[in-house]
């Protein structure tokens, strides 16, 4: 069971790039495990290490030194893109990631990543470009990500306001998850199952 | 009282809600009670489970001592780290080999049905249900894989999940739902000779971008679109989620109807009458409206190809690179980024680059159509010299059809690879890769880095283009061959008489 989230403060990594896909995130031949160990190495693996496996030189995004330990992520439009794989959102809990701000994100990423208490954080282009040109000028700064208030408060006094899916933050503030939730509405759905008979019976011989 | 037109997407969609949640304004029959802020409880009719994304929720549900609620509106196979090679070898790779056990295991323990290793109906999860019958027009449909949208081209709601949705679905066969926008992509027209759908849909990502359709539910519409068969609307629906959209839709017509006949698990006898009157009312309603339309001129399209780094950039086959200065100043450094990775020249031509492999297959364009498309092209011709070609057919039902047609002895006898069912070098996790810095065309669904192996770099095309270019070793505009730019592809794809 996941632990209840709150508020996180950390300095920022920012990767200036559109359309980072799951593909990068989470390689796809690091899916073959059949639990969720050990995907903080996975983590955008092949940006940082080349096809002969050598560590990239100069290094990249979060393995640059000063990056180590940061927990909010500052990315281009799109961020998630592609496959369904909820091995992203886990390298990037797993690597340390809480908070990530973009311009948006892709649907499923968007859904997988809420159900593990990573936050997608998004602002308008405008805002974007703002925080873009504050981390250049101020790398080491820090931000505090506060979900209860809806906030983000930057370096200097500054803040603003987001959104979250409102059942998403309950479950997160909580530290539960949506089955439980489901499952006490069983009786609506064993209605609804009543009057629409199943359409296929897989099972059948 | 005058009944609001509503689309194919929100009849499906109304269908399904168990509870409306958060969103509740004309209560349905079966309400819930509410939570404030939840979404809508929405009922999953087919539940499609493979190796690679179903591990974990299997573990979750054993965490809870929850069973699977509704095994009989589950069905699982293995297609994503399965080998394409001889069978009967042993599977090397121990960390698939787990996967792959862990599967079966998880299916006889939970009493899902299992198409495995050695089962004659055993392919890519994508192409199975539609060719057992199991996808069928009106449906919820989920799998833990982005091309669920394929199902989509039934008419069905088909999209895809992520693990914790996989786990929520086997335990209670609902999830929880916000309601998408609708979007309507009308493609109007006749195609011309080699265009194909891979090619509307590569276009349609080109022109909308890869985020294009984010939040949104597209329907297809227009006369190219009802011109397709079954097999080339799934193409189209397979790639929306490359367009970023939650799930495409194509509203059940004739074609589905005859596709669908007389297939395993679609209804039999008086049941097929009720079930064909009842798809009949699918359609969207004269009159209703959607959040967004756009329209393509299906007529004006060429065979489309990608020349960099993510599916919506690709260009006709005759078109040129792009220049740094013909993007948005801001789009300018992801695309250098882009032909730095493809090793590309900006503004050079597209056709005529070279290429070290060409793969045919995937859950875009692995059916038994493709491969027909394919060989006709590769009959009597050879692949070019130092070029490796891997035709991987969709299924095993795929493979016995294309061996009884002779297919595999044309793609043989032209020197390429025949091989077993399965995702192949659509994702590169069962051994069948590019290698770092290797070119390859492909006719799957994504260019992304390293999808095809590390440092490997793909140009995605449809089973014409990718067969044309195999013969020739670079990319090639298909119709520059004489006896292919003389039929319309449709007749190709339609060569032999359909078994199932």
């Amino acid at each position: 069971m996941p632990e209840p989230f709150a508020k996180t403060t950390s300095r920022v990594i920012a990767i200036p790039r559109a359309n980072i896909d799951t593909d990068q995130i989470c390689p796809a031949r690091f899916l073959k495990i059949t639990d969720k160990a050990g995907l903080a190495d996975a983590l955008f693996f092949d940006w940082r290490f080349t096809p002969d496996g050598k560590r990239r030189k100069p290094p990249s995004f979060i393995d640059e030194r000063h990056n180590a330990g940061r927990r909010i992520l500052l990315v281009g439009d799109n961020f998630g893109a592609g496959s369904s794989r909820e091995h992203a959102p886990w390298a990037l809990r797993a690597w340390g990631i809480r908070a990530i701000v973009s311009t948006s994100f892709a649907d499923i990423f968007k859904g997988n990543a809420l159900k593990n208490a990573l936050l997608p954080i998004v602002v308008s282009p405008e805002r974007h470009a703002a925080l873009v040109a504050l981390v250049a000028a101020n790398p080491d700064g820090e931000w505090t990500v506060d979900l209860e208030a809806g906030q983000v408060k930057l370096p200097g006094g500054e803040s603003f306001l987001f959104e979250i899916d409102p059942f998403a933050r309950t479950m997160i503030l909580a530290g539960t998850d949506e089955v439980g939730y489901v499952l006490s509405n069983l009786p609506a759905i064993e209605a609804w199952e009543a009057a629409h008979p199943a359409r296929v019976d897989t099972a059948r011989a | 009282m005058a009944v609001k037109p509503r689309t194919l997407f929100e009849k499906i969609w109304s269908d399904h809600v168990v509870s409306l949640g958060d969103d509740a304004g004309s209560l349905g029959d079966h309400v819930a009670a509410s939570h404030p802020g939840a979404p809508a409880i929405l009922a999953i009719d087919l539940h499609l489970v493979h190796e690679v994304t179903s591990p974990q929720a299997f573990t979750g549900l054993r965490e809870r001592g929850l069973q699977v609620r509704k095994p009989g509106q589950t069905v699982a196979t293995a297609d994503h780290s399965m080998p394409t090679l001889d069978p009967s070898l042993p599977i090397l790779d121990e960390l698939a080999a787990k996967q792959l056990r862990q599967i079966e295991e998880n299916c006889r323990e939970f009493g899902i049905p299992f198409y495995g290793k050695g089962s004659p109906t055993r392919g890519i999860v994508h192409v199975i249900g539609p060719e057992l019958g199991l996808t069928q027009p009106g449906m919820t449909i989920v799998c833990g894989d982005s091309h669920t949208a394929t199902h989509g081209a039934f008419g069905a709601l088909a999209f895809g999940i992520g693990t914790s949705e996989i786990e929520m679905v086997l335990a209670t066969q609902t999830l929880l739902q916000r309601k998408p926008k609708t979007f309507r992509v009308q493609i109007d027209g006749r195609l011309g000779p080699s265009v194909g759908a891979k090619d509307i849909i590569l276009a349609l990502i080109a022109r909308i971008g890869i985020g294009g359709g984010t939040g949104h539910v597209i329907e297809y519409t227009g006369e190219a679109i009802r011109a397709l068969s079954m097999e080339e609307r799934m193409t189209v629906c397979n790639m929306s989620i490359e367009a970023g959209a939650r799930a495409g839709l194509i509203a059940p017509d004739e074609t589905t109807f005859a596709y669908l006949k007389g297939r395993e698990f679609a209804p039999q006898g008086a049941a097929w009458d009720a079930a064909v009157s009842r798809w009949r009312t699918l359609p969207s309603d004269e009159g209703a409206t959607y959040d967004r339309t756009i329209t393509i001129d299906g007529g004006a399209l060429e065979p489309m190809v990608t020349y960099g780094n993510n599916p919506g950039m690709g260009i006709p086959v005759t078109g040129r690179i792009p220049s740094l200065t013909d993007v948005e100043p801001a789009a300018r450094a992801d695309l250098q980024h882009a032909l730095a990775y493809m090793g590309l020249a900006p503004g050079s031509a597209i056709a005529g680059q070279r290429l070290d492999v060409v793969f045919i297959g995937s859950c875009t364009n692995g059916r038994i159509e493709d491969l027909r498309a394919a060989a006709s092209v590769l009959r009597g011709r050879r692949v070019a010299e130092g070029l490796r070609v891997l035709v991987v057919p969709g299924s095993q039902k795929v493979k016995k059809q294309a061996e009884s047609e002779g297919l595999d002895a044309v793609f043989k006898a032209a020197g390429a690879e025949w091989r077993e069912s399965g995702c192949s070098m659509c994702i590169a996790m069962n051994g069948d890769q590019l290698e770092p810095g290797q070119y390859g065309i492909s006719t799957s669904n994504r260019n992304f880095e390293g999808r095809q192996g590390k440092g490997g770099r793909t140009f995605l095309a449809s089973p014409v283009t990718a067969a044309a270019s195999a013969v020739a070793g670079v990319v090639t505009d298909p119709r520059t061959l004489a006896d292919v730019a003389a039929q319309p592809v449709a007749v190709w794809r339609s060569a032999a008489v359909e078994a199932h």
